[in-house]
């Protein structure tokens, strides 16, 4: 610096405070700026995680049966009124298992093979297909197309969620030989290469563990486990099919990443699955099934319709309660009432009831509602009722917030036209503070929607197989559901849940979409 | 009787108003000792004055001294006030306004006021001033409040400004507008005492002359209070003046007298910019 520039501003001292200022500014800026990437970094891992694995529960595996609607089987004599027909869920699982005997005879040999195959479809997702039949009994005795879901552990197999296969496409079988019954031998100079390079990149891979895994060759709907490979030869085991769809074919080989003793299904059923694929009777279709069913043991007739129903009562309850109840008590808190030491301890509370955690609540409304009051359990009546009382002090404080936010020169203007009091709040006030008000309390709303803890303790969390169609029917919620659903121990859980958690955001999304647009609409500017 | 005074203040031509300056009609409104607490904190102290009808009474004295205070009593919007408390008489029409049995609610639509910073509702202009004759039930029919709305909005001077966009919002006018608009509001219940509590403080100069000369018109057909800051602005605009200092009334006269022969030191002090 020269002698020329002098001044309090322009010496040496004031430029360093002058610049340690501006690196100040855009270090709070940056703070600000990573504070915001954070968020949205930590809410799109959120979304896509669910997102990725609600996916695979987006869609799932149905197999088609063509069977005849064999009265001696469905409606046998004595047992042929509607009512015996819907519930007859046998007779119907009876058809759809002869139909794939008749497509497997091979498995007609041993019981275990019998039961094995029946187990590709649930016995119990016959039932709608029942009611159906029920409900228009000239279908009785003429041939019918019969859909339902494939065993969801067979569907997770093949989404490839379960185990991924390692798939190679091998050479053209020169010869087949047949050693013994379904033992047969295959050969071909060079088919056998790129299944080997296969294997001993596995191996490289995942040590000796390879050995134990399964190699399945398929050639159409035809299928056999190799048991023995040398160059140029393997021998298989056929699990379907016959061994001549194997001459002269090129196959594909399978190497199923976990041992057969490690799966829940096994080799035979996957032979069965692949050909019912091949044959075109596996198809995969969007999983409505989901937002129609009610909750069951199995994953893949089980739907959160019921929990959709529970929760929308629930909230309804709530709604009806917490809203009206918390709008007057806080206009009437904020406007009228005088300020002395109740009003203030009044006050105080109502601030720590928004800090009490859920689950007293939930110990509240059962020691309450259910054990005093002897409403109902697992009733949407008495969830509600817990809810509200839940959400009462968090829509308090966002209408009082809101109504102190009207300027007072708006009341005064109102006074001073002679307006009386309640005309000035319920005229000017309450107009002004109403998007902030519904902003409260759809907010509490959103929040009594994902609660769970209390709705446990107040039975919600029991297994509903009907529909609930009033708030005294016992019932469960999406929250509770979603709970359930992840402490199951199959496989095939794990994405319904996720699914489930994505039926319960959209909802979320939607109600503050709801704000937003309200307060869009209504906002006004004094 | 009510109605019998309102008609005559409607059907008042200006040839029977009160010639300027001196020689005033009977007093409006008779204050006695009044005394103001908010709570142990007394900010009136037995003030006793008298206001003219048909004249414009300035209230003037430096920040804090009780203008304000004072006005608000005269339509008990000081009642909004928890811990605010009033005693004394303030004879209005022969009743005292002031006794706990009148109604706060009915003196105001008698009482009309005009506030420092201009607040329409965040309501249409027509909805501002057709909202004090539909809550005391003034018009019969859509017409009627029609023909009450355009006659406030003419009485502010505001109808050739906006009587096309009535039904814009009041917060879309400009300031000077927006406080004509509140005075309109304040005319179109038919009071007969309108206070203003420094209703130029937030405008411009010219948007100040035009509510001025609105003041000097309308005082033909009211009793106007008006507390303001600025001494010229009294002395243009009233007819009395009061001046209030610390609580207490100092002095009061014509607007005149208190300008050119103030009687107190204390008044001298102030008009002439020695403190406040």
């Amino acid at each position: 610096m020269t002698d020329v520039v002098q001044g309090p501003f322009r010496n040496e001292k004031a430029l360093r405070r002058l610049k340690k200022r501006r690196a100040a500014d855009v270090r709070f800026r940056t703070y600000g700026l990573s504070a915001i990437a954070f968020a949205l970094l930590a809410l799109s891992l959120l979304v896509a995680s669910i997102g990725f694995q609600a996916v695979s529960a987006a869609t799932y595996h149905v197999v088609r049966f063509d069977v005849v609607l064999d009265p001696q089987v469905i409606a046998p004599d004595g047992e042929d009124t509607p009512a015996d027909i819907s519930r007859n869920v046998d007779g119907f699982y009876s058809l759809l298992r002869s139909d794939l005997l008749e497509t497997f005879p091979q498995a007609a040999d041993d019981r275990l093979s019998r039961l094995r195959l029946g187990d590709l479809v649930t016995r119990l997702a016959v039932l709608p297909v029942a009611r159906t039949v029920a409900e228009n009994p000239t279908r009785i005795g003429r041939s019918m197309t019969i859909t339902v879901p494939l065993n969801d552990d067979l569907d997770l197999y093949l989404k490839g969620a379960v185990s991924k296969d390692a798939r190679v496409h091998i050479g053209e079988i020169a010869s087949v030989s047949e050693t013994t019954q379904n033992e047969v031998s295959l050969s071909g100079p060079s088919a056998f290469r790129g299944l080997e390079a296969m294997i001993s990149t596995l191996r490289a891979e995942d040590g000796d563990a390879v050995d134990a895994r399964s190699v399945l060759l398929t050639s159409g709907s035809s299928t056999g486990r190799v048991t023995h490979l040398e160059t140029g030869a393997a021998h298989v085991t056929m699990l379907t099919g016959s061994a001549d769809a194997f001459r002269g074919a090129r196959p594909v080989a399978r190497i199923i990443a976990l041992p057969e003793t490690e799966r829940n299904v096994s080799d035979q059923q996957i032979a069965w699955t692949l050909a019912l694929k091949e044959m075109g009777r596996i198809s995969r279709v969007p999983h409505f099934s989901l937002l129609t069913n009610t909750d069951s043991t199995y994953p893949e007739i089980a739907g959160a319709l019921a929990a959709i129903v529970g929760s929308l009562l629930t909230m309804l309850v709530t709604a009806f309660i917490a809203i009206p109840v918390g709008i007057f008590a806080s206009i009437y808190l904020e406007e009228f009432a005088p300020r002395n030491r109740l009003t203030e301890i009044i006050e105080v509370n109502i601030n720590n009831l928004a800090a009490v955690p859920s689950i007293v609540f939930g110990l509240l409304g059962a020691a309450v509602f259910l054990g005093f009051f002897g409403l109902p359990r697992s009733a949407p009546l008495v969830g509600g009722l817990v809810l509200a009382l839940m959400t009462l002090p968090t829509i308090i404080i966002a209408s009082r917030a809101a109504l102190k936010s009207v300027p007072p020169s708006i009341r005064a203007a109102a006074l001073g036209v002679g307006a009386s009091k309640m005309q000035s709040v319920f005229h000017h006030v309450l107009p002004l503070a109403g998007p902030g008000i519904l902003t409260g309390a759809i907010l509490g709303m959103a929040r009594a929607l994902g609660e769970t803890a209390p709705l446990l303790l107040i039975g919600m969390v029991a297994f509903v197989a009907d529909v609930p169609s009033s708030p005294t029917d016992e019932a469960t919620a999406l929250p509770v559901l979603i709970f359930s659903w992840s402490t199951n121990a199959e496989r095939a859980w794990e994405p319904m849940t996720a699914a489930v958690i994505v039926i319960l955001l959209m909802f979320l999304v939607t109600m503050n979409g709801i704000v937003v647009l309200l307060r869009r609409r209504f906002e006004r500017r004094w | 009787m009510e109605t019998t005074v309102t008609e005559s203040r409607e059907n008042a031509s200006s040839e029977l108003s009160v010639d300027q300056g001196e020689g005033l009609t009977f007093p409006r409104i008779e204050c006695r000792n009044i005394n103001v607490f908010y709570g142990d904190k007394q900010a009136i102290f037995d003030i006793s004055l008298s206001i003219p009808d048909r004249a414009v009474t300035a209230l003037i004295g430096p920040s804090g001294c009780g203008k304000s205070t004072f006005l608000r009593c005269l339509n008990r919007m000081n009642d909004t006030i928890e811990s605010c408390k009033v005693t004394g008489e303030i004879i209005m029409d022969g009743e005292n306004i002031n006794n706990p049995d009148i109604d706060p609610v009915l003196l105001r639509s008698r009482v009309g006021m005009v506030f420092q910073k201009p607040n329409p509702f965040p309501k249409s202009i027509y909805d501002n001033i057709a909202y004090g004759p539909r809550i005391h039930g003034l018009a019969d029919s859509r017409e009627d409040l029609d023909a009450m709305v355009e006659k406030s909005l003419r009485r502010a001077g505001l109808w050739e400004e906006v009587k096309d966009r009535l039904t814009s919002p009041g917060n879309s006018l400009s300031g000077g507008q927006q406080q004509r608009l509140c005075i309109a509001r304040a005319i179109a219940v038919r009071p007969e005492v309108i206070l203003m509590d420094e209703p130029c403080s937030a405008l411009d100069p010219v948007a100040t002359a035009r509510i001025e000369e609105l003041i000097d018109e309308l005082r033909k057909r009211y009793c106007i209070v008006i507390v303001t800051h600025s001494m010229q602005q009294a002395a243009r605009v009233s007819q009395r003046t009061a001046f209030f200092h610390l609580g207490e009334l100092v002095e009061m006269g014509d607007t005149d007298q208190i300008f050119t022969n103030p009687r107190e030191r204390r008044t001298e002090d102030y008009i002439t910019g020695r403190f406040g």
